[in-house]
C-alpha cells in the first residue's frame, strides 16, 4: 500500500484577499484580487507600481491596517506557525496577530529613520523587542542586541549599540531594522521597498544580506518591490500586481523569459535595458501609454485600457487567475493566444 | 556660432559651511557640454551631481573655478547681467510634485516663464502655451486645469513644457524620472530624446541611474564624493569601464536577468563623509584595488584616449576588467 503524503502546506497562503477602506466618499477597495503563497526558506517577490496595492497586501498579513477605517472584506491569510499548525491572519483577531507579529513574522520598510524610535539607543531598541518576545533579562538580552547587530554585519557592534539612529547612515539604519526583525528568529520576513530609498553600492549589500540571512535561517521572505532589476537578484518566484489584483505568477526566470500577462510584458519591455533601436537609428524605450490605473471596479480586466492586445470580451467580464503551467497563473483571457 | 562650447566647467569646486563643518561637495570638476550634446552626471548621493548641477545655472555660486557659458565666464555676473542668459538656461526637476505651485493654472505656471522674458505678449499667449502642451504630450484643454488634477508624469510634462516656454539652449535636468514609476519613466525618457532631437537642446542630465543615463546620454561623468572618477561616451563608460568605482556601480545596479549570477563582488562600507573625505583619491577606502599610494595625492584624470578619461593611477591593463555582457540591448 502506497501512503500518499498530504502536501505541505506553505508558510503563507493568501487566498482571494480583498481590502476595504471606509472614506468620506463611500468604500475603496484599494485589494480585491490577491492570491500568493511563500514557501518555507524562499522568496517571493510581489511587483507593481504605485497604488498597485502592494503595501496594503503586506499590512494587511502583518495586522497593521489602518483602524478603524481599514479591514480585510474577504479572502483568508493562511500561515504555517511554528508549532505546524495553519491559522488563518484575516480571522484571528488583533490579539492573536499580536502574538505572532514581530515573533513569528517580522517585517522591515523602506525608511527606516521612520520605523526607528529617534529618542532610544539602536541597542534599548533591540532589548526592548527581545525582552517582549523572549522574556529575557536585561543583561541577555543586550548580550543578544549585540549579538543581531554583528549578524547583520555592522562593525564595532559594542559600541554603535550606545548611538542613536540619527548617528547611522541609511544602509546602517536598515540594517538595524533588519537586526530588529531578525531578533526573534521570525519564520516570515515581509520587505517593503528595504533599499527603495539606498544608493546602489549600498542595496546590493542589504540585499546580499537577506539573502544570507534567509538561507543561513531557512525562513520565508515576501519581498514588496517596485524595481523588476531587483526581483529578479532576489526572487525565487514573483507575483506581479495590478490595480489591486496579482495579475500573474511565476518562477523567476519563467517570468522574464515568457511572461504571459501582456502587463507583465510590458513592464519588463519598458525598461531602459530593453531599450529598441528605431528606424531612424535611436533607442526607445516601449513605454506603456496611459497612466496606472487605481483599483476602481470596472467590470473587464483592470488593465484593458492600456493594453495593446485589448479585445472586445476584455471589457466585459473580469478575467479569473487560471493556472496555465506548472506554478504559473495568469489574470487573463488571452493568453494562449499568439 | 562660436566654437566654444555651450558650457564649459573648469575647475569648479563648492563648499558650503566653515571649518570644522566644512562640507566638500564639489571638488575641481572640469567638463564641457557641447550645443546638443546629452552629457550624464552619475553618482551616488553626497557625490555633488545635484550641486554642480545649480552651479552650472549659478543658482549657487562657486567656491572656485570657472562656469563659462559659450566661452563667456559667467560665475561673476551679478544676477540682473545673467538675466538674458537665464532665458539660454532651464532647469527641470525631480519631484513634480513640488516644483508645480498649487496655487496656479497649468496656463499661467507656463505663463509666468514666458512673462519674465517678455516672450509671447498679448494674443500670442494662449496659443503658445497650447502648443507648447502638445509638444509635451499634453492638450490645449490641460492648461486651464491645476496640478493637482493630473498624474506624476503629467506634472513631469509640465515642468518641461515650463523649461522649454523660453526656447532654451540648455536644460538641466536633476533625476527627472526618478520618482515616477517605470512604465510612466520610459514615457518621459522617451519624450526628452524626442524633443533633444526636435530642439537639437543640450542637456545635462543628472541621475543616480545608470541604466537611465547610459540609455539617453551620449557621455557620461562618474562623479564620487565631489570629484570626477571617469569621463568618456555612454558606451566606454558602460561597457568597458576604467575606474574601480565604475565597475562597482555597474556591478552593483540590479539587471533584469534573473539568470545572471547572483554572487558578486560587493563595495563595502559607506560612502565617506563629505566633512573629512579621505586624502589622496576619494574612492581608494572602498577601493579593492588601492595601494599605499593611493592616499599620496590625488589622482589626476588621464586621457586613455578617444575622449575617455580615468582619475585612476593604476595602468588600466592591471585593472580586473569584468565584462557587463548583459548591460544594455545595443
Amino acid at each position: 500500500m502506497t501512503v500518499v503524503p498530504a502536501s505541505m502546506p506553505p508558510l503563507l497562503e493568501i487566498r482571494s484577499l480583498e481590502v476595504t477602506f471606509r472614506t468620506e466618499t463611500g468604500d475603496v477597495v484599494p485589494v480585491r484580487g490577491v492570491d500568493l503563497c511563500v514557501e518555507e526558506g524562499r522568496t517571493t517577490a510581489l511587483v507593481g507600481e504605485s497604488g498597485s496595492g502592494k503595501s496594503v497586501t503586506s499590512l494587511a498579513v502583518m495586522g497593521l491596517l489602518p483602524r478603524p477605517f481599514g479591514r480585510i472584506s474577504g479572502g483568508a491569510i493562511l500561515f504555517k506557525r511554528r508549532a505546524g499548525d495553519v491559522v488563518d491572519l484575516a480571522s484571528v483577531g488583533q490579539e492573536g496577530i499580536r502574538t505572532l507579529r514581530g515573533n513569528e513574522i517580522a517585517m522591515i520598510f523602506q525608511e527606516p529613520m521612520t520605523s526607528l524610535n529617534p529618542v532610544m539607543t539602536i541597542g534599548e531598541q533591540i532589548t526592548e523587542q527581545v525582552r517582549l518576545h523572549m522574556a529575557l533579562d536585561g543583561s541577555t538580552a543586550m548580550r543578544r542586541a549585540i549579538e543581531m547587530l554583528s549578524l547583520v554585519e555592522i562593525p564595532d557592534a559594542v559600541n554603535r549599540a550606545t548611538e542613536y539612529p540619527h548617528q547611522l547612515s541609511g544602509g546602517m539604519r536598515q540594517r538595524v531594522m533588519i537586526a530588529l526583525a531578525m531578533s526573534c528568529n521570525p519564520r516570515l520576513l515581509i520587505a517593503d521597498e528595504p533599499t527603495t530609498a539606498l544608493d546602489v553600492t549600498i542595496q546590493a549589500q542589504i540585499l546580499a544580506l537577506i539573502e544570507r540571512l534567509r538561507k543561513e535561517h531557512g525562513m520565508g521572505v515576501l519581498f514588496i518591490t517596485h524595481n523588476l532589476g531587483v526581483v529578479a537578484e532576489i526572487a525565487d518566484s514573483v507575483s506581479v500586481m495590478y490595480a489591486g489584483e496579482v495579475v500573474e505568477t511565476a518562477g523567476v526566470s519563467e517570468i522574464f523569459r515568457e511572461p504571459r500577462h501582456p502587463y507583465t510584458g510590458a513592464l519588463i519591455d519598458c525598461l531602459p535595458v530593453r531599450a529598441q533601436r528605431g528606424a531612424d537609428g535611436r533607442r526607445v524605450v516601449k513605454a506603456i501609454p496611459g497612466t496606472v490605473a487605481s483599483a476602481v471596479s470596472a467590470p473587464g480586466c483592470k488593465f484593458e485600457p492600456r493594453c495593446t492586445r485589448a479585445a472586445e470580451a476584455c471589457a466585459a467580464a473580469h478575467p479569473i487567475l487560471e493556472p496555465v503551467g506548472l506554478d504559473h497563473q495568469v489574470r487573463c483571457i488571452r493568453w494562449s493566444e499568439p | 556660432m562660436s566654437k566654444a562650447p555651450l558650457l564649459e566647467l573648469r575647475g569648479l569646486t563648492k563648499h558650503f559651511g566653515k571649518a570644522p563643518k566644512l562640507v566638500h561637495a564639489v571638488e575641481d570638476v572640469s567638463f564641457a557640454v557641447r550645443r546638443g550634446e546629452v552629457l550624464g552626471l552619475v553618482g551616488e548621493s553626497g557625490s555633488g551631481k545635484s550641486t554642480i548641477g545649480r552651479l552650472a545655472l549659478r543658482a549657487l555660486d562657486p567656491t572656485a573655478g570657472s562656469v563659462r557659458f559659450e566661452g563667456e565666464p559667467i560665475e561673476h555676473l551679478s544676477q540682473r547681467a545673467l538675466r538674458p542668459l537665464r532665458r539660454r538656461m532651464q532647469m527641470v526637476f525631480q519631484d513634480p510634485y513640488a516644483s508645480l505651485n498649487p496655487r496656479l493654472r497649468v496656463s499661467s505656471i507656463i505663463g509666468e516663464a514666458l512673462d519674465a522674458h517678455g516672450l509671447a505678449p498679448g494674443a500670442a499667449r494662449a496659443p503658445r502655451i497650447a502648443a507648447l502642451l502638445e509638444m509635451v504630450g499634453l492638450q490645449a484643454e490641460h492648461a486651464s486645469r491645476f496640478p493637482h488634477e493630473f498624474s506624476g508624469g503629467q506634472r513631469q510634462r509640465i515642468g518641461i513644457a515650463r523649461a522649454l516656454a523660453v526656447e532654451p539652449d540648455l536644460i538641466v535636468a536633476d533625476e527627472p524620472v526618478s520618482a515616477l514609476d517605470v512604465s510612466v519613466q520610459a514615457q518621459i525618457v522617451n519624450l526628452l530624446q524626442d524633443l533633444r532631437h526636435r530642439l537639437g537642446l543640450a542637456i545635462l542630465f543628472i541621475s543616480h541611474d545608470l541604466d537611465v543615463i547610459e540609455l539617453v546620454c551620449d557621455r557620461i561623468v562618474v562623479l564620487y564624493l565631489g570629484r570626477v572618477m571617469e569621463i568618456g561616451t555612454a558606451e566606454a563608460i558602460c561597457r568597458t569601464p576604467q575606474h574601480p568605482y565604475t565597475q562597482a556601480l555597474l556591478a552593483a545596479s540590479p539587471r533584469p536577468d534573473p539568470d545572471r549570477p547572483r554572487e558578486r563582488r560587493l563595495l563595502q562600507g559607506d560612502i565617506p563623509s563629505p566633512l573629512t573625505p579621505p586624502s589622496g583619491c576619494v574612492f581608494r577606502t572602498r577601493c579593492p584595488l588601492a595601494s599605499t599610494e593611493c592616499s599620496a595625492s590625488v589622482p589626476p584624470l588621464r586621457d586613455l584616449g578617444g575622449n575617455h578619461r580615468v582619475a585612476c593611477i593604476r595602468d588600466t591593463a592591471q585593472i580586473d576588467r569584468p565584462t557587463y555582457p548583459q548591460h544594455g540591448e545595443r
